[in-house]
C-alpha cells in the first residue's frame, strides 16, 4: 500500500513538530525517517498510524483519504520502541491478540489462530518461546514478538518507531539485518524511524532526512551519503571536516592555501565552508617534496580493527581539529607517527555558503 | 580431574542466608517484636478472654439472633461497599491518571479526606444529608428511597470510608501502564471495550484486589461513621462493632470478646482468600 502525506502541520504549543511536510512512500519499500531527536519523525509516523492528529494536511493510504479513519481501520502494524507487549499475556496470546479481537464474522477459528500464530513465531524464529511471558524475554526477543504481533493482522503498512533504540549494539546490528531480510521476504510497505544514521543507511531502500519538522533530503542511502543536499545532512550522516575560507574561482582559499573545488554556484570571494569526510582526506608525509595540500600536525592516532583514526591539528598549537580515517597498513607504509608534520589533500570536497552552514556550526 | 566435591554444602539455617545487606537479623527481630507487641499480643488477649465463657457460653453469645443479624449486616454491607468502591475507585483513579484538567490536584487531595476526617464527623454529616429532611434525603424520600437509619445508610457510610483505599492502590499501577500498550491494542484492531476488558483490567486486577481487601477490612471494623447514619435498630441496622460496644456497656467483657473473635476469624479468612486470589492473578505476569 502506498502512503501519501501532504502539507502536514503539527504544533505542540509553540513548538512546530512538523512544518508543511509532504512525502510519498511507494508501495513495498522500506523507508527510514532519519533525524535528530525532536525533528518530528516520530510525530509523522504517529500521524500516519492515526495515533496523533495533524493540525492540517492530509494523509492518504492507497489513494484513500484517511482523515475519518480510526487507527483500527487503517490496517497499520505499529512497533513501539519499548515493545508495548501485554505483560499479563503469554507470547502466544500476545501474537494472537489481533486475531481474537476481530469481529465474530471475520474472526478465524481457534485452530486457524493456532496455526497462524505458530507460523508467525516461526517466522521471527521464536516458536520455542510461545508459552513464556514478556518479562522472561530479552529485549531483542521482545521486539521480535512485537513485530510478530503486528504482522498477525496482516497489515498493509508496517510502522516501526525506533524499533532497535532500546537494544544494545550487538543485538541491534543483528536485528536490523534480520528486519531487512524479513522485508525482502514480505515486501510490505514499511517506514521506520531512527536517529542512527548507520542503521538507516544499512537497512533502508530510501532515507528521508528530517530536521526541525522539515524534510532536508530524500534519496537512496548512497545518494544521501555521497551527495548531501545541505550542511545539516552532511554533518548528520557521519563525521566531517570543515574548511572555512573564501571562494576563488574553482578553488577555496583557506589561509594561504587552496583546495580545489568541484563545480559550484557560489559567487567569487563569498565566504564558504568546504566539507570533507575523514576517509576522503589523503594523508601525505611532509618531506618537503610534497606539493599542495594543507599542512597539519598529527596529534593522536587511535586504531580499531583494520582502520586507524588520525587526529590532526591545523597550524601551530591548538588550531582547528581534523580527523582522517586510513587503513592501518597505509599508515604504517607512510611511517607517520604522533607529532609528525603532514600534508592533507582532500579527494572530494563539497562546498556550501557560510550562511547556510552557520546554524550547524553554532549547534 | 573430573571428580568434584559432591557433598552439597550443608544447607545453612534458613534465616542465615548470606546477604550483602547487613542488619537482616536485627531488622527481622525488630519486626517480629513489633508485630507481637502491637498486633499479636492484643489479639491473643482477645482470644484468651473469650475462652472464659467455655464452649457453651461462647456458642450462646455468638448465636443470638441479634448478633447473627449484625454479622450478616456487617460482612454483607462491607463486601458490597468494597465491590462498589472497586468500580468507582477505578473510574476515579482513571480520571486522575489519564486526564489533565483544571482542579485535578484538588480532586486528588480530596480523595484522602475520608482518611483524615474524624469518622464521627463524617457519620453526622452523612446522617444529616440523608435524613428524610436532609438535602439528599428530601429528594430521595418522595421516591420511596430511605437511606438514613436503614442498612442502605450503613452501606453509604462504608462506601465513603473505603473509597481512598481503592483509588490509592490502583492509581500508581495505572500510572505505570504506558499509554503505548493501549495504542498497541488499538493498532491491532481492538475497540475501547476490548482494550479495557482484555488489556487494562487484567493488568489492574492484582491492584484492584488489594484495594478491595483493604476497603473491606476497613469497612468491617468501621464504627464511628456508621452508628450515626445506621439508626441502630436491633435485627435491622446494628453492626458488629456496635454489638461489641453494647456488650461492653453491660460489663459483659467475655461476650464482647466472643463476638470480636468471630469477627476476626471471618475477616482473616476472607482477607486470606483475597490475597490468594491476588497471588494467583499476579503470578501470570510477574513470573521471572
Amino acid at each position: 500500500m502506498s502512503i501519501t502525506v501532504s502539507q502536514i502541520n503539527k504544533r505542540f504549543g509553540s513548538f512546530a513538530a512538523l512544518d508543511d511536510v509532504s512525502l510519498e512512500f511507494p508501495s513495498g519499500e522500506l523507508v527510514a525517517l532519519l533525524g535528530p531527536s525532536g525533528c518530528g519523525k516520530t510525530t509523522l509516523l504517529r500521524i500516519i498510524a492515526g495515533l496523533e492528529q495533524a493540525d492540517s494536511g492530509d494523509v492518504s493510504l492507497d489513494g484513500v483519504d484517511a482523515a475519518g479513519m480510526h487507527v483500527r481501520e487503517r490496517a497499520v502494524g505499529f512497533v513501539f520502541q519499548h515493545y508495548a507487549l501485554f505483560r499479563h499475556m503469554s507470547v502466544f496470546d500476545n501474537v494472537a491478540f489481533g486475531l481474537r479481537v476481530k469481529n465474530r464474522d471475520q474472526r478465524p477459528s481457534e485452530t486457524e489462530i493456532r496455526r497462524k500464530v505458530t507460523d508467525l513465531l516461526t517466522l521471527v524464529q521464536l516458536d520455542w518461546l510461545a508459552d513464556r511471558y514478556p518479562s522472561q524475554l530479552s529485549g531483542g526477543q521482545r521486539q521480535r514478538i512485537a513485530l510478530a504481533r503486528a504482522l498477525a493482522v496482516e497489515p498493509k503498512v508496517l510502522l516501526l518507531d525506533e524499533p532497535f533504540g532500546a537494544l544494545d549494539a550487538k543485538v541491534r546490528k543483528e536485528l536490523r539485518r534480520w528486519l531487512r531480510q524479513l522485508h525482502d521476504e514480505l515486501h510490505i510497505t514499511s517506514i521506520f524511524v531512527t536517529h542512527d544514521q548507520e542503521e538507516a543507511l544499512e537497512v533502508a531502500d530510501r532515507v528521508v532526512l528530517m530536521d526541525h519538522g522539515r524534510i532536508e533530503q530524500i534519496g537512496t542511502p548512497d545518494e544521501v551519503y555521497d551527495h548531501p543536499a545541505s550542511p545539516f545532512v552532511y554533518g548528520f550522516l557521519g563525521s566531517v571536516n570543515l574548511f572555512h575560507g573564501r571562494v576563488d574561482g574553482q578553488s577555496l582559499r583557506v589561509g594561504e592555501h587552496a583546495i580545489d573545488l568541484p563545480s559550484h554556484d557560489l559567487a567569487n570571494d563569498a565566504a564558504a565552508v568546504g566539507y570533507v569526510r575523514p576517509h576522503e582526506l589523503q594523508l601525505l608525509p611532509d618531506d618537503g617534496k610534497t606539493q599542495g595540500g594543507l599542512p597539519a600536525r598529527v596529534l593522536r592516532i587511535t586504531s580499531s580493527g583494520a582502520l586507524a583514526s588520525v587526529e590532526l591539528s591545523r597550524g601551530e598549537g591548538e588550531g582547528e581539529h581534523l580527523e582522517v580515517t586510513v587503513f592501518r597498513d597505509t599508515l604504517r607504509q607512510l611511517g607517520v607517527k604522533e607529532g609528525d608534520r603532514v600534508r592533507l589533500k582532500p579527494q572530494r570536497v563539497q562546498v556550501f555558503s557560510a550562511e547556510s552552514a552557520a546554524p550547524l556550526l553554532a549547534a | 580431574m573430573t571428580a568434584l566435591p559432591l557433598a552439597p554444602p550443608r544447607r545453612a539455617f534458613f534465616f542465615r542466608q548470606h546477604s550483602v545487606l547487613p542488619g537482616f537479623s536485627l531488622a527481622l527481630g525488630y519486626s517480629v517484636l513489633y508485630l507481637a507487641l502491637i498486633v499479636l499480643i492484643p489479639l491473643a488477649a482477645v482470644f484468651l478472654k473469650s475462652t472464659e465463657l467455655g464452649w457453651a457460653g461462647f456458642w450462646h453469645a455468638t448465636t443470638q439472633p441479634r448478633v447473627l443479624a449484625s454479622f450478616k449486616l456487617s460482612f454483607g454491607a462491607s463486601l458490597i461497599a468494597a465491590a462498589i468502591n472497586v468500580v468507582f475507585g477505578l473510574i476515579f483513579a482513571w480520571v486522575l491518571v489519564r486526564y489533565r484538567f483544571p482542579g485535578r490536584r484538588i480532586m486528588d487531595a480530596l480523595i484522602d479526606l475520608p482518611f483524615a476526617l474524624p469518622t464521627a464527623v463524617a457519620g453526622i454529616a452523612l446522617a444529616t444529608l440523608y435524613a428524610n429532611n436532609g438535602w439528599i434525603g428530601s429528594i430521595l424520600a418522595p421516591l420511596g428511597i430511605e437511606v438514613a437509619y436503614t442498612p442502605v445508610g450503613v452501606l453509604v457510610a462504608l462506601i465513603f470510608i473505603g473509597l481512598p483505599f481503592v483509588v490509592r492502590t490502583v492509581q500508581p499501577v495505572l500510572e505505570d501502564l504506558e499509554a503505548e500498550v493501549e495504542e498497541a491494542a488499538a493498532c491491532l484492531g481492538a475497540n475501547r471495550w476490548q482494550t479495557f476488558r482484555k488489556v487494562i483490567v487484567p493488568y489492574l486486577t492484582p491492584a484492584l484486589l488489594t484495594g478491595f481487601a483493604m476497603a473491606f477490612a476497613r469497612a468491617v471494623g468501621e464504627y464511628g461513621s456508621v452508628i450515626f447514619i445506621a439508626g441502630n435498630m436491633p435485627m435491622v441496622s446494628e453492626i458488629m462493632p456496635l454489638m461489641i460496644i453494647t456488650k461492653l456497656e453491660q460489663y459483659d467483657y467475655a461476650g464482647a470478646t466472643a463476638i470480636a473473635v468471630v469477627m476476626l476469624v471471618v475477616a482473616f479468612v476472607l482477607l486470606l482468600l483475597v490475597n490468594l486470589l491476588q497471588a494467583w492473578t499476579q503470578r501470570a505476569h510477574q513470573r521471572n
